[in-house]
């Protein structure tokens, strides 16, 4: 079969970020909880 | 069966309520176009995952702290964050390597102006109609395939459905001109550099 020499569209691939990086968002958002109190917020990272 | 996609409002509006799966869910949803943007700004994968990571990590502080008040438009809004970090992100490498000049090294070696002189010019325009000549001498076929390329930047593909040949010929076609304009170079000793 005839090779295709044509070139590639760059941006054909889709573009997604790393899978570790979301991964550590969805714990850094479980793990994550802000409490205001009086206009101050305080941020408590459970571990 | 035809699915129901939840908007997007409705997903800030149920992770705003304590459903991280909401979250997931938009992550998912727009991930590639978020990315798309920063990474066309940085070039860099790792610098982009970066710049990605920060930007959803503001989003879930403004998320969690209920600041977040244009229900509808979730997209834009997290481009315009992300945007503004590409622009901290090159505010912070704005500093430049600095250059010493010294007896082996000269600051001009490095520093080098990209417009042509007048010489270079006239140089390269007698160049390009010395090649046009040519390009004119090699046989109609061969002629064709090689201004479609390199004049009309058209792929082999291209080339074979406008002509009618197959990608295999027109590439044939190719080397042959390319072959013949080497072979009349060399035989007349053209000098076609600038």
């Amino acid at each position: 079969m005839a090779k295709i020499y044509s070139k590639k569209n760059a941006l054909a691939k889709e573009m997604k970020p790393k899978q570790e990086v979301v991964s550590f968002l969805l714990s850094y958002s479980k793990a994550l909880h802000i409490l205001k109190l009086d206009n101050k917020n305080f941020e408590f990272i459970a571990n | 069966m035809a699915t129901i996609e939840i908007s997007d409002a409705l997903l800030v509006q149920n992770y705003i309520a304590g459903n991280e799966n909401a979250l997931a869910t938009l992550i998912k949803r727009h991930e590639s176009k978020i990315y798309g943007f920063i990474y066309s700004k940085i070039s860099d994968r790792d610098i982009s995952n970066d710049i990605f990571q920060d930007t959803f990590m503001k989003v879930i502080k403004t998320l969690k702290t209920n600041s977040y008040n244009e229900e509808g438009k979730f997209l834009p809004w997290v481009m315009r964050i992300s945007h503004n970090l590409i622009i901290d992100h090159f505010r912070k490498n704005k500093k430049m390597p600095m250059f010493r000049e010294t007896e082996e090294f000269s600051i001009f070696s490095i520093m080098s102006d990209d417009v042509m002189t007048v010489e270079n010019k006239i140089i390269a325009d007698q160049v390009e109609t010395d090649l046009k000549k040519l390009i004119e001498e090699l046989p109609n076929d061969q002629k064709e395939v090689l201004v479609m390329r390199m004049y009309q930047d058209m792929s082999f593909k291209e080339i074979s459905e406008t002509t009618g040949v197959s990608i295999n010929t027109a590439l044939g076609r190719m080397r042959y001109a390319l072959m013949n304009l080497r072979k009349v170079i060399d035989k007349h000793q053209i000098i076609l550099t600038n």
